[in-house]
């Protein structure tokens, strides 16, 4: 799958016509050029006024969720706290650990250091989207089979990551598949059963 | 005969274990069915589905989220706290400080003194000094930035080396010195004036931080007097009682719930300040309060592994006889009393025979974060040093590691009074089977300085130890529950860490009963509906837990024959449990299926009670390891790749083989942190500060810092003694020996002996390059 940059317009929302659509009462200058102007007329970078919310709309495991947000709110911070998916996990928020990886456009991303307006008109999958109903889906399924985890908490990370991986390489070899999770720190040191489970995973995704 | 078709619970056709009469204790099992097998987490699903409810993920209606503003100096002392700007911004609504009364609670008095809750006099970076509550994260870390502290800054000393001098500025009133310890057996001088070779080196390793994946924290939630915490934590009933005491609550009003958590390593044991405070917050906000630390926050505040500064004198004759061990060591548990030096020379006094053996341990303050327990508290630091030595020792008396080793394994405790033996020890066999399974004589011939050409260079290591501990202990106790569909709920207060307890629990109920694992339901980790139990720690959650399991299923078994007695109007001694059913061992017709007895169905539940029984007079329960590695070094570019492990553990009865390999394997993987990428650094020179503290410079092993080709190879001895399972503790253990091998094989390929880790490529290609010099 090709890698796509992350944007905000989509769904046939541009810049401007979500600011109008929100109200001037609600950012303050709606017809600005910039999504980061609010009340704000100067050159350069313009800072949102803080505990201000927006309407924004996130794609999730198939199904649009709009809520409010702060511009600066992370994805992580909304798939948590505002909607309730609390698959993905906070390790470090600052992009070093992994536990919070979540497929954006099927692409392994860390969602905390994705805002969660730039996740607008992407379609973010997390560790919930795997399953089958309540069953569980191939990944779930190796990492339990080859005790790929001790404490579980990286492990919703883990599955996004080989997830990603094995979608964009269904058989990976042994280097290919230590790079694929090289992103996602494991504490407990899981690493060799994850490097099973992820041969196990391309097994099964593939049918045997 | 019951309809077999509707007993989905029960294993069908396998014997289970001959239940005891009232009174008496479960023999040893001979052959198990269920136990030591590879089996799947009982909570696998949960955990790979999201399913699982970890303390970070707790979310309850109204909650707000906390904060912690922490003194960014390695000592000062508060002047004043301005809050009223911070109070009174967008969200926020709950604030303590210094400038509140909660800052006057005491938290803890020891032999350094007493120190507040929000104490004036911050001894450490980190040190907590005010905290908000907010509608979200964002606005509390608002409100922190925004609170102003008036600090006089201390002159500080945090390089412990320096603690003792004249001049350094003293942690506590009555100076730097947090204790010594000493411990002698037989005439050193004596020893050494008999050994042929005579070998002293220094050793160093440094500072490592547990940082679990999952940060510390909490969510608090009062419901009029009584208070509710799901922690992250490894002991529900640690944490109970900490905040009790603190916040002078009854223990009955303090309820702590945390079945799943995110990894502790020993980081949390204990509660911190965090927990309290989340309460107090919550109190003042008549709402419940989320407060996780950030990970700036867990390397600062929430404990580490102390630096070992540690030199050893070792004698030994030619023919391998050790005569003598003398050591010293110097390290600190940072700002307040917490075992800087505790343990560090067990294995010098205990691992190897020898009749003379000195030790000296020197604690002492610093300003910086203190220590709390990390996985073998004191031991990989001494097994850096000692199995050094003895790598060192053996090619001094051109005699082969293992083979050193061999000759000096104890059958008993040398250093406890009264010399006490093991109940079992398969030291010799880890040495053995561990050396067997490595192909070790020929990899040693095959690898090494003197077989290598050109710039990558391969060598073999190997190092043993033992866990001090690991037998588990009393108090324990557990609840099974068989209701009259026979089903099971195991209840039990114990955390799991994520090493499989609750898997293993629910192995030995499914072993007794005869009942699959898959229906044994496991409650555990909440103060207010499960039993009690220490934290889980010391690699004794399962050699504690799982014999009170066992009792506690033998229970459920015995009333059930007591009800299939009355039912069938028969001798209860010559009824047999056969798990569906119950059969009369005279009279084979004579048999009832349990959920047909009537008293079953009447009273809807059978309630086995078991405690952990005491451990054995006068012997030592302790689990055993030997392991060995393959490495290769770029000796252009110091670059060390760890090619191939080996472990051979005696931790006694494998329970569960699946997670027992985890176990194991993670251990190596931490044990190669410490010999390869971890050290705290802080700016001893100028701030005090730490300098790395977060995952990008302070390196964690990845996946691409780890052999794939680990080799687990359990050692079982049989101990009948142990405890009713035969199983010791195996978390610990599998650490101890892991950096010791790396820096022997690092020897062996390189000539270097690396005494100071981690054994970074900047470290190596110094080194390398010094040699090329000398040579």
């Amino acid at each position: 799958m090709p890698k796509k940059t992350l944007h905000i317009e989509s769904d046939g929302v541009t810049r401007r016509n979500f600011l109008t659509s929100m109200g001037a009462g609600a950012v303050g200058v709606a017809a600005s050029e910039d999504l980061f102007a609010a009340g704000r007329e100067a050159a350069g970078p313009q800072v949102m006024p803080v505990g201000q919310t927006f309407k924004i709309s996130l794609r999730i495991n198939g199904r649009t969720h709009v809520i409010l947000a702060e511009a600066r709110w992370t994805l992580l911070h909304c798939l948590r706290e505002v909607i309730g998916l609390t698959g993905a996990k906070p390790g470090c928020e600052r992009g070093e650990c992994g536990a919070c990886t979540v497929l954006i456009d099927g692409v392994p991303r860390y969602a905390c250091l994705t805002l969660a307006v730039e996740a607008q008109g992407c379609e973010v999958t997390t560790l919930e989207g795997l399953m089958d109903g309540e069953a569980l889906g191939p990944v779930q399924t190796a990492f339990v089979e080859t005790d790929a985890f001790q404490c579980g908490y990286c492990t919703p990370g883990q599955i996004m990551s080989v997830e990603g991986l094995l979608r964009a390489n269904p058989r990976p070899s042994a280097e290919e598949i230590r790079r694929g999770v090289s992103g996602n720190l494991c504490r407990c040191g899981a690493y060799k059963h994850i490097f099973e489970a992820v041969r196990r995973a391309a097994e099964l995704k593939a049918g045997k | 005969m019951a309809d077999e078709s509707k007993d989905i619970y029960y294993v069908q056709g396998i014997p289970v274990p001959e239940t005891p009469l009232p009174g008496k204790e479960p023999a040893a099992w001979k052959q198990t069915n269920v136990v030591g097998k590879r089996l799947p987490r009982v909570d696998a699903y949960e955990r790979v589905s999201g399913a699982a409810i970890y303390p970070s993920d707790v979310h309850l209606p109204n909650m707000l989220y906390g904060a912690v503003l922490r003194c960014p100096h390695p000592h000062a002392r508060v002047r004043g706290v301005d809050a009223i700007a911070a109070s009174r911004m967008p969200g926020v609504r709950a604030l303590i400080s210094a400038a509140t009364p909660e800052a006057d609670l005491i938290w803890k008095k020891d032999a350094a003194g007493e120190t507040r809750l929000f104490d004036p006099h911050c001894r450490f970076e980190g040190e907590a000094v005010a905290a908000v509550a907010a509608e979200t994260p964002y606005q509390a870390r608002d409100a922190l930035a925004a609170i102003r502290v008036a600090y006089e800054v201390l002159p500080f000393v945090a390089d412990e080396r320096k603690a003792l001098q004249p001049g350094s500025p003293a942690v506590h009133s009555k100076g730097n010195l947090a204790k010594t310890d000493s411990y002698e057996r037989g005439d050193v001088a004596k020893g050494f004036a008999e050994a042929d070779v005579v070998l002293e080196e220094t050793y160093r390793t440094e500072c490592e931080l547990h940082t679990p994946l999952e940060p510390h924290g909490c969510v608090a939630n009062w419901e009029g007097r009584s208070l509710t915490i799901w922690e992250s934590s490894q002991g529900v009933y640690a944490i109970q009682s900490k905040v009790a005491e603190v916040l002078t609550l009854p223990l009955a009003r303090v309820r702590v719930v945390g079945p799943y958590m995110g990894g502790g390593f020993g980081s949390k044991l204990e509660a911190g300040k965090y927990t309290v405070i989340a309460a107090l917050l919550a109190g003042q906000s008549a709402r419940p309060v989320k407060l996780l630390l950030t990970r700036e926050e867990t390397y600062l505040a929430v404990g580490n592994r102390p630096p070992g500064n540690m030199t050893l004198k070792a004698g030994v004759k030619r023919d391998g006889t050790l005569t003598a061990l003398e050591f010293t060591c110097l390290a600190t548990g940072g700002a307040y009393p917490a075992g800087g030096t505790a343990l560090v020379d067990w294995l010098i006094r205990d691992l190897y025979t020898c009749p003379n053996v000195r030790t000296t341990c020197t604690d002492v303050f610093t300003h910086a974060g203190p220590a709390r327990p990390f996985r073998a508290p004191g031991h990989p630091q001494g097994a850096w040093a000692l199995e050094q030595m003895m790598d060192a020792l053996a090619e001094a008396i051109g005699m082969d590691p293992v083979e050193l080793r061999l000759k000096n394994v104890p059958l008993v405790s040398q250093a406890r009074e009264g010399r006490p033996a093991y109940t079992s020890t398969g030291f010799k066999e880890c040495l053995e089977q561990g050396a067997a399974a490595f192909g070790w004589e020929k990899a040693r011939r095959e690898t090494g300085a003197n077989a290598a050409k050109g710039h990558i260079r391969r060598g073999v290591g190997m190092a043993g130890g033992l866990w001090v501990v690991g037998g588990g202990r009393p108090p324990s106790t557990v609840i099974v529950k068989l209701f009259a569909d026979g089903s099971v709920n195991l209840n039990m207060g114990a955390s799991d860490l994520g090493t499989g307890t609750k898997t293993v629990m629910a192995m030995v109920v499914a072993e007794e009963l005869g009942i699959k694992p898959e229906a044994i339901v496991v409650e555990n980790a909440d103060t207010g509906t499960t039993q009690y139990a220490t934290p889980s720690g010391g690699s004794k959650t399962v050699p504690t837990e799982a014999p009170a399991t066992r009792n506690a299923a033998v229970q459920v078994k015995q009333k059930l024959l007591e009800m299939a007695a009355e039912a069938l109007k028969t001798d209860l001694a010559e009824l047999s449990y056969e798990g569906r059913e119950i059969v009369s061992r005279r009279d084979a017709s004579q048999r009832i299926a349990v959920k047909d007895l009537d008293a079953l169905k009447r009273q809807g539940v059978v309630v086995g009670v078991g405690t952990r029984g005491p451990n054995p007079k006068d012997k030592v329960v302790n689990p055993f390891a030997a392991q060995f590695c393959e490495v290769e070094v770029n000796t252009k570019t110091g670059e060390l790749k760890i090619l191939r492990f080996v472990a051979a553990h005696d931790s006694g009865r494998v329970m569960n083989r699946l997670t027992y390999d985890s176990q194991v394997f993670g251990g190596i993987t931490m044990g190669i942190g410490l010999a390869l990428t971890e050290a705290r650094v802080l700016d001893a020179g100028q701030t005090g500060k730490m300098v790395n503290r977060n995952w990008h410079d302070y390196k964690l092993p990845t996946a691409l810092d780890v052999p794939a080709d680990m080799i687990s190879v359990p050692v079982e001895p049989g101990d009948t003694e142990a405890n009713n399972t035969g199983a010791k503790g195996l978390g610990e253990p599998v650490t101890i020996p892991t950096a010791a091998a790396i820096a022997n094989a690092v020897y062996h390929a390189t000539g270097l002996r690396i005494t100071r880790t981690p054994m970074h490529p900047l470290q190596l290609v110094k080194r390398l390059a010094a040699s090329r010099k000398e040579g």
